[in-house]
C-alpha cells in the first residue's frame, strides 16, 4: 500500500482492479446480516469495502444498511462500523475524518491514511441528510468518501417515496387509486450531477451500479485515492420496494443504464467523463425504451401509455437537450450558443 | 458548611491574571486543555466562544481543527464523531440552535461519547429574543447529559477543566453541558486566574477511549440496532454511569483544589450566608448577583436571608441539597425558566426540589418563582418581594402553591 507525499492530503493509493480475477478476495462485510433476498444495496456495501480494504472506517446512517445490517449480537462489518444519524453521512464522515487528522497531526495517534466511508440511502442522503453531505464537499482539507445507495424509497421503513423515487412509482405514500392514478409527480433529483456542479473543489463524483461491480469497485477506489471529500451515487435495485422477482435485481440494474435512465460516468476534477454501457449510448448506440425497464416492476404496474410516454420524454430531454447530456441539466440560451461559435 | 464566597479567586505566583469574558475564559480553559476538534455555527451569545477560540488557532496557541458547520445539528454530530475516533472535542449553542441539534444531543449519551459543550443560556423563539432562560439546557435533563451552571469567568475556566475530567472519566464517558447565562456571563468580563500548562497537565489526563475506540486496529461496531431485546439494559447502564459521576465530581474537585489552590469544597452548590438563615433562596447562573445584593441589604435590616447557588443540575445533589434546605423556616425557588403545565405551574428547579424534599424528615414551606424570563433584568425589589412571600409562608408554617412571577407586567 503506498501513500502520498503531503500530510494534509494522503491517501491510501488503492490501483483500480484489472479485471475479475485480479480482484482482491478477501471480504470485509461477511455473513451476519439479513438483508432481503436479492437485495442489491446489501452487495454494494460488500463491494464498497472490498474495494478500500482493511485500514477503513465506515459510517452508516440510518436506513436499510443499518437496520438490516447490524441487529446486536451479530455484525457483518469486519471493518470498524459506526451508526450515524439519518441525516449525518456528511457530518460522520467529515467528524472521523477530522479527529483522525488531529490526533495524527498532534502526534496523539500513529501516522497513517485511514479511509473514511460514510453512506446513506436516498432518503438519508437526497432528503434530509443533503445539506450536511453539500458542506462536507466543500472541506477540502479532509479525506472521506460518500457513498449513496439509492433504493428509490424509504425502504426499511415500508417503502415511502423519497425525493429520489421515480415519477408516478406506487409507494405506501404514493398509492395509485381511481380518483388520482399518479400521486408522486415529482422527478427524481440529478444527485450526482447536483454535487459534482455544487462543489468546485470536490475533486471527484461519480455514479455506479453494483451490476458492473469491477467498475464500481474501481470507483471507489479512485475516490478514496484522489483525497478530499468524494461522492459517488450508486442505484441500487430494490426487488420489496421496485416489486419485482429478486432474481432480476443484475439485469434491472443493467436496463436502468440501458435505458438512459440511470447514467453511469465519473467527474473527476471537473471533466465528465462516461464509462461502460453509457459511453456506447453517448457515442450513439441507442437507448432501449423506458418501458422494457418499468413495465418489469410493480411499483408501475398502474402505468397507462401516457405515463410511460411522459417518462420516456423526460429521459429524451435528459440525453437530447441537457448541455452534458444526462449530467447536468443547464442549457445555454441559443444566442449565447452562437456567440460562443462566433468566437471560436 | 456554609462559605462566605471569597470577592476574588485565590491568586497564584505563577497563574496569570486576565481580565476576560466567561466565553474567554472557557477559550482559555480548551487551549489549557489541548483540545483536537471543535466546531462553530455562529448563534447569539455562545458564539464568543467560538470567536475566542478561532483566535487562538489563529495566534498559533491552540493546534486544533476547526469545522465551521452548516448548521447545529451537524455541528454537533462532526464532534460526536471525532470523539470516537479518540478526540478531544468542544461544542456549544444556545436557545433554538441547541434545540436544532437535538437529535444529535439524544444520542451522544448513550454513545458513551464524553463531549463538552458550551450553554449559552438563551430565550427559545418566538418571538426572537437574545436574552436569558434556561430552558434551552434544560431539554438535555433527562437524556444522561451531566449539566451544570456557572457564575463568574473564573468558574468558567475552572469548570471547563473540571468538564473534561468528569467527562473523560472512563467510569463516566457522558456528554458534559456547561450553561453560561447569556450576556451576564458570555459577555461579562472579569478579572480571572489563568494557570500555566504544567498545572493543568497535573490534573487532566490525555483522553483514552479505551476498547470504545472506533479505529482500523479495534474493528468494532458501533450503535447496531438493538431493538428490545437490549436498550433497557443501555439506558441501566447511562443511569448507573450518571450515579457514578457523582463521586468522579467530587474527586475532580478535590483534586482540582489540590494542584490549583482554589475552587470550592462543595462541588454542587456555593451558599451564601445560609448558616443561620431563616429564608433561604435557591437559584442558578448569575442571578447570584443581586440576590447576593439583595440579601447584604436585608441583613442589614435583620433579614436572616440567605443563597443557595446551584451548581450542578444533572446529577442532581439531592441529599446534600435536602439536608442544606430543610434546616431553613421557609424557601424561595427562583427559576429562570418555566415549565408549562407542570405542577403548581412552577418552573423546573421549584420541582425538582419539591420532589428531592419528599422524603425528607423536614420540609420547609416552598414557594416558587419565575423571573428574570427573556434576560430581564431581576431586581433587588423583585429579590425583597420574593423574601417577603418566603417570610410569611415560614409564619403561616406551610407553603403557598401558587407559583409567583416577578417583575411582570400585569
Amino acid at each position: 500500500m503506498a501513500e502520498t507525499t503531503t500530510f494534509s492530503n494522503a491517501t491510501q493509493i488503492l490501483e483500480p482492479f484489472r479485471g475479475v480475477k485480479r480482484v482482491t478476495i478477501e471480504e470485509y462485510f461477511t455473513s451476519g446480516h439479513r438483508t432481503c433476498q436479492g437485495c442489491e444495496s446489501a452487495l454494494v456495501m460488500k463491494l464498497m469495502v472490498k474495494a478500500s480494504g482493511p485500514r477503513t472506517i465506515v459510517l452508516g446512517s440510518t436506513g436499510c444498511m443499518y437496520v438490516a445490517n447490524t441487529t446486536y449480537y451479530t455484525t457483518p462489518w469486519v471493518v470498524p462500523w459506526m451508526h450515524t444519524q439519518l441525516g449525518s453521512s456528511g457530518s460522520a464522515a467529515l467528524g472521523t475524518a477530522a479527529g483522525l487528522k488531529a490526533l495524527m497531526r498532534k502526534g496523539k495517534m500513529k501516522t497513517e491514511p485511514i479511509n473514511v466511508i460514510a453512506f446513506c440511502g436516498d432518503g438519508g442522503g437526497a432528503d434530509m441528510g443533503l445539506g450536511a453531505i453539500s458542506a462536507t464537499l466543500t472541506h477540502k482539507e479532509y479525506n472521506s468518501l460518500i457513498l449513496l445507495y439509492d433504493n428509490e424509497s424509504y425502504a426499511n421503513t415500508d417503502i415511502q417515496l423519497s425525493g429520489m423515487t421515480p415519477y408516478g412509482a406506487n409507494t405506501t405514500f404514493s398509492p395509485p387509486g381511481k380518483a388520482k392514478r399518479l400521486i408522486h409527480t415529482r422527478w427524481k433529483k440529478n444527485m450526482a450531477g447536483l454535487m459534482a456542479a455544487g462543489h468546485p473543489e470536490c475533486r471527484y463524483v461519480a455514479t455506479v451500479c453494483a451490476s458492473y461491480a469491477v467498475e464500481m469497485m474501481n470507483k471507489v477506489r479512485r475516490a478514496l485515492t484522489i483525497g478530499g471529500p468524494t461522492f459517488i451515487h450508486s442505484l441500487d435495485p430494490c426487488p420489496k420496494g421496485w416489486d419485482y422477482d429478486p432474481m432480476l435485481s443484475h439485469e434491472l440494474g443493467e436496463l436502468a443504464i440501458e435505458t438512459g435512465i440511470f447514467p453511469l460516468y465519473e467527474v473527476e476534477d471537473g471533466q465528465v467523463k462516461y464509462y461502460g454501457k453509457t459511453k456506447a449510448l453517448v457515442e450513439g448506440r441507442p437507448r432501449k425504451p423506458v418501458r422494457e425497464y418499468l413495465l418489469k416492476q410493480g411499483r408501475f404496474a398502474h402505468f397507462i401509455e401516457e405515463d410511460l410516454e411522459h417518462f420516456q420524454a423526460k429521459v429524451d430531454e435528459m440525453w437530447e437537450k441537457w448541455e452534458i447530456p444526462a449530467v447536468v441539466p443547464f442549457r445555454r440560451l441559443d444566442a449565447t450558443k452562437a456567440a460562443l461559435s462566433a468566437k471560436s | 458548611m456554609a462559605v462566605v464566597t471569597p470577592a476574588a479567586p485565590t491568586a497564584h505566583e505563577d497563574d496569570k491574571e486576565l481580565l476576560i469574558s466567561g466565553s474567554e475564559a472557557v477559550a482559555e480553559a480548551l487551549t489549557l486543555a489541548d483540545l483536537d476538534v471543535v466546531t462553530a455555527y455562529p448563534i447569539r451569545p455562545y458564539d464568543t466562544v467560538m470567536q475566542a477560540i478561532a483566535k487562538k488557532i489563529s495566534g498559533g496557541q491552540l493546534v486544533a481543527e476547526y469545522i465551521v458547520a452548516e448548521g447545529e445539528h451537524s455541528q454537533f454530530e462532526i464532534v460526536k464523531h471525532a470523539s470516537t475516533v479518540g478526540a478531544r472535542v468542544f461544542c456549544g449553542s444556545s436557545g433554538v440552535g441547541w434545540m436544532y441539534a437535538m437529535e444529535c444531543l439524544v444520542v451522544t449519551p448513550p454513545l458513551r461519547v464524553p463531549m463538552v459543550a458550551l450553554v449559552g443560556n438563551r430565550a427559545l423563539d418566538d418571538p426572537g429574543a437574545f436574552g436569558v432562560e434556561h430552558n434551552d439546557a434544560l431539554v438535555v435533563r433527562d437524556v444522561g447529559w451531566l449539566l451544570c451552571w456557572i457564575d463568574t469567568s473564573q468558574e468558567a475556566l475552572d469548570t471547563t477543566l473540571i468538564a473534561y475530567r468528569v467527562a473523560e472519566d472512563r467510569r463516566v464517558f457522558l456528554p458534559l453541558a456547561i450553561s453560561a447565562d447569556g450576556a451576564f456571563l458570555t459577555h461579562s468580563q472579569a478579572l480571572t486566574m489563568v494557570p500555566p500548562k504544567s498545572k493543568v497537565d497535573q490534573f487532566l489526563p490525555r483522553y483514552n477511549r479505551g476498547d470504545l475506540l472506533l479505529h482500523p486496529d479495534n474493528p468494532i461496531t458501533v450503535a447496531p440496532q438493538a431493538n428490545e431485546d437490549w436498550v433497557i439494559e443501555i439506558r441501566r447502564q447511562n443511569n448507573e454511569a450518571m450515579a457514578r459521576a457523582v463521586g468522579v465530581i467530587e474527586e475532580a474537585y478535590a483534586d482540582f483544589r489540590r494542584v490549583f489552590g482554589r475552587g470550592p469544597e462543595n462541588p454542587w452548590f456555593e451558599e451564601y450566608m445560609t448558616d443561620d438563615a431563616e429564608v433561604i433562596l435557591v437559584g442558578m447562573g448569575t442571578i447570584s448577583l443581586p440576590i447576593k445584593v439583595a440579601i447584604r441589604e436585608m441583613r442589614a435590616k435583620g433579614r436572616k436571608v440567605g443563597l443557595v447557588r446551584l451548581r450542578w443540575f444533572r446529577p442532581f445533589p439531592t441529599e446534600k441539597l435536602v439536608a442544606a434546605l430543610s434546616k431553613a423556616s421557609a424557601l424561595g425557588i427562583i427559576d429562570r425558566d418555566y415549565s408549562f403545565g407542570s405542577p403548581f405551574g412552577s418552573g423546573v428547579v421549584a420541582n425538582e426540589i419539591r420532589a428531592a424534599l419528599y422524603n425528607a424528615d423536614r420540609r420547609p414551606p416552598l414557594m416558587s418563582f419565575i423571573c428574570g424570563l427573556g434576560g430581564r433584568e431581576v431586581t433587588l425589589e423583585d429579590v425583597y418581594k420574593a423574601t417577603e412571600l418566603c417570610y410569611a409562608a415560614a409564619k403561616a408554617g406551610k407553603s403557598d402553591p401558587k407559583t409567583h412571577w416577578l417583575g411582570v407586567r400585569e
